[in-house]
């Protein structure tokens, strides 16, 4: 079994929402819903100011609350270690979306709870997710953070890294690049 | 200074990140409440009183029946796919409340029913004769009927406790993240269940018995309360925050003065002087405590989505 993850490089990312909409449309996300989104932290008092882009979704948490608390098995995760969902095993009793603490998941209209699948459907065949794919300025990775050779597991050894509320010991598969 | 800004868009999830309603407090409340009554039955069988043609816990399992089902119903109404509902039984999940609260709702209502048998109405006996033949069986092997009476219990304890530990279970929420959870749903179960049958007894004893364990209730439901807030604003700041929705935050008008006021503080000195008859028995203060009850399971469900560790985030 891989283990696929996400490294994101927040010094080259510029916070222009490619991901965004990238995702929007290879996944066909209903309007109104969104399955990633930029966040833009400000900290500290002028002059003496820091900002932190990040550009987040669904963790694939290797501990994945979402997966525990689904009562129909629908909510699994795969061989790739990507958690997905089932939509004909759900019943859409969004138990996964009070469970997940970054709020990745939302009901589709359609009645099955939605998220980011790292684009599934594009990494069997070899290929990168929309959004690292359409990245302007290269700041997103992805590969199998398994894979000691892989690019992802080399700048994750080399370079200082953070993930979202780790407390929760959800353990994260998308990583921050410092 | 602190400022985050997000392209994020998303109007079911946030800000509240709110996706339960209405349907989800009224489960909890009438799964707690059947909890609560078939503990009594049970217990009043335990002990024998079913001989009485009065005692309540001949009659209780018709409401228990009645109210959960309304309670399943609106735990289905809440379903988003509710075509796929089937998919709860074609598995058991061991790391999921929900799954162990669907099977135990199925199992439950063996148990009310053969609580149906010991002693069925003249109108049912009337319509399925048989009944009246499984009945005197029952009689003549009392033990059984003992039986019945834990299975009861037993059953509504799980009932219970599950609706808590559905919630407890999610360590995403800092308010429902607490092991007192499930005890405070069953003691609130408890006192919403007193407070039914001390309105609708028609044993005097009963009535007199159920007020008072029902003060008991309120009284160890207040000492719950306070070890659950306390737990919270002792913990992690996200924990703070969350007692703090609760204390002085958007729930505190709600929670003081529905849950702890008219739910708790006020009907428990007014059964303590109907029980010591210094005033009559009437029906307000139970209403109050039910209504409590009531309140007590969408506050908690809303503050619950409410709290998050999105704002302690960096
Ligand atoms: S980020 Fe949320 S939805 Fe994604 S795997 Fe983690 S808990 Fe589940
Ligand atoms: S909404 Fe669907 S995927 Fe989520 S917990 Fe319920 S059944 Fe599982």
């Amino acid at each position: 079994m891989s283990r696929y993850g996400m490294v994101i490089d927040t010094k080259k990312c510029v916070g222009c929402t490619d991901c965004v909409i990238a995702c929007e449309t290879e996944n066909n996300v209903p309007y109104g819903f969104s399955r990633s989104w930029v966040n833009q932290i400000a900290i500290g008092k002028f002059p003496d100011t820091k900002v932190e882009i990040l550009s987040e979704r669904c963790n694939h948490c290797s501990n994945p609350p979402c997966v525990h608390v689904c009562p129909t098995g629908a909510s699994y995760v795969n061989e790739l270690g990507i958690v997905l969902v089932d939509h004909d095993k759900c019943i859409g009793c969004k138990a996964c979306v009070e469970a997940c603490p970054y709020g990745a998941r939302y009901i589709h209209p359609d009645g099955y709870a939605d998220k980011c699948t790292f684009c599934n459907h594009r990494v069997e065949k070899g290929e990168d997710p929309a959004c690292v794919a359409v990245c302007p300025t290269h700041s997103m990775y992805f590969g199998d953070l398994d894979d000691p050779n892989s690019e992802v597991s080399k700048l994750l050894n080399s370079r200082e890294h953070h993930t979202i509320l780790p407390e929760i010991g959800t353990e994260p598969k998308i990583f921050y690049l410092k | 200074m602190f400022e985050l800004s997000t392209t994020r868009n998303n109007p079911l999830i946030d800000p509240a990140l709110h996706a339960w309603g209405w349907e989800i407090p009224i489960y909890l409340f009438l799964g707690g409440l059947v909890a609560g009554m078939m503990i009594i039955s049970g217990y009043f069988i335990f002990s024998g009183r079913q001989k009485n043609p009065d005692c309540a816990c001949n009659f209780l399992p018709f409401f228990s029946i009645f109210f959960l089902t309304i309670g399943m119903l609106s735990l289905f109404f809440d379903l988003e796919n509710k075509i796929n509902v089937w998919r709860l039984y074609t598995t058991f999940q061991l790391t999921s409340p929900m799954s162990y609260g669907a099977w135990i709702l199925i199992l439950v209502y063996p148990a009310l029913v053969l609580n149906i048998f010991i002693r069925p109405p003249q109108l049912l006996i009337n319509k399925i004769p048989k009944l009246k033949i499984i009945s005197d069986k029952l009689y003549e092997r009392s033990y059984l009927i003992k039986w019945i009476g834990v299975l009861n219990m037993i059953w509504g304890f799980l009932l219970g406790a599950y609706t808590g530990v559905l919630l407890s279970t999610m360590s995403a929420r800092p308010l429902w993240n607490s092991s007192l959870l499930w005890m405070l749903f069953i003691v609130s179960g408890l006192s919403s269940a007193a407070a039914f049958v001390h309105m609708i007894a028609r044993d005097r004893y009963e009535r007199e018995l159920l007020a008072k364990a029902d003060n008991g209730f309120l009284t160890t439901e207040i000492f719950v309360i306070a070890l659950l807030l306390i737990g919270l604003l002792t913990s992690s700041q996200s924990g703070i925050n969350a007692a703090k929705l609760l204390l002085t935050g958007p729930f505190a008008s709600t929670f003081w003065v529905l849950v702890v006021g008219i739910g708790i503080l006020i009907p428990l000195p007014l059964q303590l002087l109907a029980v010591n008859h210094k005033v009559k028995h009437t029906p307000i203060p139970p209403l109050m405590v039910i209504m409590g009850g009531l309140i007590l399971r969408f506050v908690i469900v809303y503050a619950g989505q409410y709290s998050n560790w999105l704002n302690i985030h960096f």
